[in-house]
């Protein structure tokens, strides 16, 4: 695939990225019977301040994608480049250093925090690991400092996550992610766990954080409209593929791909008199099964665009206008 | 003509550690025949709790209903003998619930959990009970339905298993159906296709539905009535046009400004609402969206303000400034 060279901007960049999972079964002879193919070849690139989406559904390999560059996973093929280097190649010491730089909010602010510690070691914790801030008082007030940036009370750094709101805790795990001002931050849906009146402050939060730090974010996210809100660019994938990657607001308005159109489509919107005037039919079936899936496109069966090929060929992101990208042979 | 269920004063507690939780304050509701009403909250408002108060499946301890009539078919259900609650419950009124996972039995078929309540209900021999779930599972869309009877739960996709929990729920001809945040735990193009269904099939039937959620834009397509719930109580009810354009309650307002909306354009920040959710041990004889609230004055602290009428198409509000509100909430 030809996506642009990469240029000083880069921050990220992803080639052909396959993570497959082994399906076994037996208890102690283990046997692989398949394979779970949660990320299929994906690329992608991030540039420096940007922020990229990954929209999906469950089970897209949004989540994975996100894993494979934090190296919580050890990808199956493909490369990840970081500012040029190549992450699979890097020595345990290089990693170490590295990591500093990358760091990630989790969706659920109940499990991602040790409910046995407080607040304040929750946030020293990272500091301790890579040796910053050496001595326990500037610890301390680096601690009251990343609270009072992510609006939290400083003397929140003495309670225990239990005794916070969701939306405290998950402001928590972003003062925690910017502990060791890191430079990307990868946010696996940060947001998606919080109530609405909530979830507008963090979203805020995040942008602010991004500007006055000058962050860079991979957004994953399966909520369109805060997506839509928050990044640059954005990727949809579909069955551990990118079906369309293109600049936010062009791929907001202009979808080209049927499974973007159809996601898009199944929104509701939270207007009644707009809810009345809009033609609706949700996209048929489910999605299948990434042991097994469908030959060809993967979005091929539920498709109401598909012709007798798609079941044959997998189509391959091309750019369709200048910067939109799609993988579907009917789009012209 | 009588509504087809009346909820007056409906109070429930729940008696915890950290004290006395009115989680249900209050609440006062009809639903006509046929009709889709939705309650509206976020987490910890009481909307879960309210409905589970209608068919008494508040476990107790901790949990009681202290005061308040719910007049179903002229009966008020809070008085009914234990065995006549058991025949409402799955007969008159159904009741799905958000997560299809743990709210089916993860060791009975799905056929023996559909045949059950067909039995229990209904009373036929088992052969005729069969029948029925066959039919069931085809009105719910589920294909090769035979099959299916002999699954398990876990054999099921989220959707799938939703579309058994409707069957169930409308097995004995329903005359009002409960959905607690029925597409809460699905994707997105799964979410329409359910709600299309239960729309679909209520209509078909002629039941009435009440629809719990916290997504705004499912209540604008589907409900034609709607009641805001914040903290306990309802703030605010009426028509939906009238609730999304013309709302009358600042915390409906801000609830409204808050979301991000596909179908305008991007805005650059979000206008969340201020402050922290309510604790609800700890609430004072004002209003509870006080230390919120952007139009709160010295009145607001002494009582809390009835839910009043405002226009006369419906359309209550329990604030002291909703008459001063109509200006301010055109522009939302």
């Amino acid at each position: 695939m030809t996506m642009p060279a990469t240029d000083a901007q880069t921050l990220l960049e992803v080639r052909g990225l396959r993570k497959l999972f082994p399906v076994t079964e037996g208890i102690f002879a283990r046997r692989k019977v398949g394979e779970v193919r949660a990320v299929d070849g994906v690329d992608f690139t991030i540039r420096r301040g940007e922020t990229l989406g990954l929209v999906g559904e469950s089970g897209c390999g949004k989540t994975t994608t996100g894993r494979c560059i934090l190296l919580l996973e050890r990808p199956t093929g493909g490369e990840i480049l970081y500012d040029g280097v190549d992450l699979a190649k890097l020595t345990h010491k290089q990693l170490l250093a590295l990591r500093r730089r990358i760091q990630v909010i989790f969706q659920d602010p109940y499990s991602s925090l040790n409910p046995r510690m407080k607040v304040g070691d929750i946030l020293a914790e990272p500091m301790k690991v890579h040796a910053m801030a050496p001595d326990v008082g500037r610890r301390a007030a680096r601690v009251r400092e990343l609270l009072a940036i992510c609006g939290l009370n400083p003397n929140f750094a003495d309670r225990y996550p239990h005794e916070m709101s969701g939306g405290q805790r998950q402001r928590v795990g972003i003062a925690r992610a910017l502990a060791l001002d890191p430079e990307f931050i990868i946010c696996d849906e940060a947001v998606s766990a919080l109530d609405v009146s909530i979830q507008a402050q963090v979203v805020n939060l995040l942008e602010d954080l991004r500007v006055r730090f000058g962050l860079t974010y991979l957004f994953i996210a399966h909520d369109l409209s805060v997506v839509r809100h928050l990044c640059h660019r954005v990727a949809v994938m579909y069955l551990g593929r990118i079906v369309e990657l293109a600049d936010c607001d062009e791929l907001f308005d202009n979808a080209l791909h049927p499974y973007t159109r159809a996601l898009l489509d199944a929104v509701p919107v939270p207007d009644p008199t707009v809810e009345a005037g809009r033609k609706f039919r949700p996209v048929k079936g489910e999605v299948p099964s990434p042991i097994n899936p469908p030959p060809g496109c993967v979005f091929h069966p539920r498709c109401p665009m598909a012709v007798e090929s798609c079941s044959r060929v997998r189509p391959q992101l091309r750019e369709v206008r200048p910067g939109h990208w799609v993988a579907c042979s009917e789009v012209r | 003509m009588a509504p087809l269920l009346e909820v007056k004063d409906l109070h429930t507690e729940f008696r915890t550690g950290a004290g006395v939780v009115r989680a249900v304050d209050g609440v006062s509701y009809a639903v006509e025949q046929g009709e889709t009403v939705a309650i509206v909250g976020e987490s910890g408002s009481g909307k879960s709790v309210g409905a589970l108060s209608i068919l008494r499946l508040i476990p107790d301890p901790p949990g009681r209903i202290t005061r308040g009539e719910v007049l179903f078919l002229g009966r008020d259900l809070m008085q009914l003998p234990d065995a006549q609650m058991r025949d409402v419950r799955g007969s008159d009124i159904g009741m799905v619930f958000q997560e299809p996972m743990t709210s089916l039995n993860p060791v009975l078929s799905v056929g023996r959990q559909i045949t059950e309540t067909v039995e229990q209900h209904s009373r036929v021999d088992r052969a005729a009970a069969r029948k029925r779930a066959i039919e069931l599972l085809g009105l719910v869309g589920i294909a090769d339905p035979a099959r299916r009877l002999k699954q398990y739960p876990h054999e099921l996709s989220g959707g799938m298993r939703q579309r058994v929990m409707i069957a169930i729920a409308i097995a004995c001809d329903p005359k009002l159906i409960i959905a607690d945040e029925p597409t809460t735990a699905l994707d997105v193009t799964i979410q329409a296709q359910i709600l299309e269904l239960m729309n679909g099939l209520t209509r078909r039937l002629n039941a009435a539905l009440i629809i719990i959620t916290h997504n705004l834009g499912v209540v604008a397509r589907y409900a034609s009535r709607v009641n805001v719930m914040y903290a306990g109580r309802i703030v605010e009810s009426g028509p939906a046009t009238a609730i999304y354009h013309n709302p009358r309650h600042p915390y409906t307002m801000a609830l409204l400004q808050s979301v991000p909306r596909l179908d305008r354009p991007r805005r650059a920040r979000l206008d969340p609402v201020d402050g922290q959710p309510p604790d609800l041990t700890h609430l004072d004889e004002g209003c509870a969206f006080r230390p919120r609230c952007r139009f709160a004055v010295d009145a607001c602290a002494k009582a809390k303000p009835p839910l009043e009428p405002v226009a006369p198409t419906g359309h209550r509000s329990a604030c002291l400034r909703a008459r001063e509100m109509a200006a301010v909430g055109a522009v939302a």
